[in-house]
């Protein structure tokens, strides 16, 4: 959910784009990370731990513990917190390690 | 001079070596310069000329601005640096090329990560450190929950508290293992007005919750930190935020080979340096909160006495600049002083000097 009214804050928030989540579109403001596009829209699970498969999401915001870690445009690992998404990008959640062998 | 980190005590180093003239480069992981000083929407206490009054995320502005009108200072964004060789290397990866860097000094201002807490459920979605609260919130506008509970009455628990009040976010309550609130009552005033309670003598016992946090389950504690059956409280959140400290974020000083210390009062373990913070190894200096956790005040003061010690560690003599050094290590000291620095001098009156570091290091195993 986005905040609207801000007693000391202007969210000066960029051009609208759409980018794509597990294959539905997503609204989104230019400027901002993967992760925070993501929360806007309700979207707090972002990956699931390599061997319990338990579900995962933005705990440090600043690319330090690998909780937010998705597939971006074919890359796997990318921190989504630190990222900011793009017109077009698509964004999958990812199955374990993610395969880097190309 | 090499410099990691674009925090507070990075961009202060980089202000001040650039102004003697010399070359700087910033290393900064984000895209954005200012570390956490972009995220803080309350006002400065501390040093009486420099901050005190202003937000945080003024301050920033005008140290990026001062540092884009430097010729002196080149900075990478969203870059890593990915290692430190024996032969005083560094390796960046910037741009996707992987640079090599041998500087002539280097200030390592990494800061500091937010310590976790180990209780059932803990890795949820929902649950955050209380600096992604503040990102998500301050910086990008979006609000992580619609009712939080928050662990931790420290400043930064009790701060962050009002912030997600300011954003329209139910705080459900804070609660605080010590007996006493952490933070500073002024804080603590502002949210209990709001009529959030804080529960001193209080755990979180477990997260609930399938895909992401539901509920969060408190308890009382006995003096002996043991919990009190059948003390239980349920707690309807969508959001459980942890403040409960944070820790140097060393690693890189580790593999420069700097000794490390623990010392529980500037957050773990924390690199000896001496009174220039200069480290073990004599081409690295530290300032900020991976020097210690203090605030930010402290680390832009630190930021800017790392710079001066190491422009005249490269050769810059004169009565000048050893003058300006002195200041600033006065206006640290003045900083620290009172009932509040109580614990950050603690802290540093164990560190013995750079001299002793090897003996410090060993006589705290056990």
């Amino acid at each position: 959910m986005r905040i609207q009214k801000h007693p000391i804050l202007n969210f000066n928030r960029g051009e609208k784009i759409t980018f794509k989540y597990n294959g539905s579109e997503i609204k989104a403001y230019k400027g901002e990370t993967i992760a925070a596009a993501l929360h806007a829209a309700g979207i707090k699970e972002l990956k699931k731990s390599v061997k319990y498969k338990r579900p995962r999401g933005l705990f440090c915001a600043i690319g330090n513990c690998s909780s937010c870690l998705m597939t971006v445009n074919g890359e796997p690992n990318v921190k989504t917190c630190t990222t900011r998404v793009e017109e077009g990008m698509v964004v999958e959640e990812q199955d374990g390690k993610g395969d880097l062998s190309d | 001079m090499f410099i990691v980190g674009g925090g507070p005590a990075g961009l202060a180093a980089a202000i001040k070596a650039a102004e003697y003239g010399k070359k700087v480069i910033i290393v900064e992981k984000d895209f954005k310069l200012g570390g956490q000083l972009i995220k803080q929407t309350h006002r400065f206490f501390g040093s009486k000329e420099e901050c005190a009054g202003t937000r945080g995320i003024e301050i920033a502005k005008k140290m990026q601005k001062k540092i884009k009108n430097s010729a002196n200072i080149d900075v990478w964004r969203e870059a890593t640096v990915q290692g430190y060789y024996e032969d005083d290397v560094l390796t960046v990866s910037h741009e996707n090329k992987f640079k090599k860097i041998k500087a002539g000094k280097i200030i390592i201002a990494t800061g500091a990560a937010e310590k976790m807490l180990t209780f059932p459920n803990n890795d949820l979605p929902g649950i955050y450190g209380a600096g992604a609260v503040q990102t998500l919130m301050n910086i990008y506008g979006v609000v992580p929950g619609k009712r939080v509970l928050m662990i931790g009455s420290g400043n930064i628990g009790l701060i962050v508290s009002y912030q997600l009040l300011q954003a329209g976010v139910e705080v459900a309550g804070v609660i605080e293992a010590m007996p006493e609130i952490g933070g500073y009552l002024v804080h603590a005033a502002k949210i209990r007005r709001a009529g959030v309670p804080i529960y001193t003598g209080h755990t979180i016992k477990k997260a609930v919750g399938e895909r992401c946090v539901q509920q969060a389950v408190i308890c009382k504690l006995t003096q002996d930190w043991n919990q009190v059956a059948g003390s239980e409280k349920y707690i309807d959140v969508d959001t459980i935020c942890l403040a409960v400290g944070l820790r140097p974020l060393i690693d890189l000083l580790l593999q420069a080979g700097c000794i490390t210390t623990y010392i529980p009062e500037l957050g773990g373990d924390i690199p000896p340096r001496d009174e220039n913070l200069r480290t073990t190894n004599n081409k690295i200096y530290v300032a900020g909160d991976v020097a210690g956790i203090e605030e930010a005040t402290a680390a832009i003061l630190e930021g800017e006495l790392a710079a001066i010690s190491a422009v005249i560690e490269m050769g810059s003599k004169g009565d000048r600049i050893k003058g300006e050094r002195q200041i600033i290590k006065n206006k640290l000291h003045d900083l620290r002083k009172g009932p509040v620095g109580a614990k950050i001098r603690a802290g540093l009156k164990k560190i013995r000097g750079i001299e002793h570091a090897t003996k410090d290091r060993y006589s705290h195993i056990g």
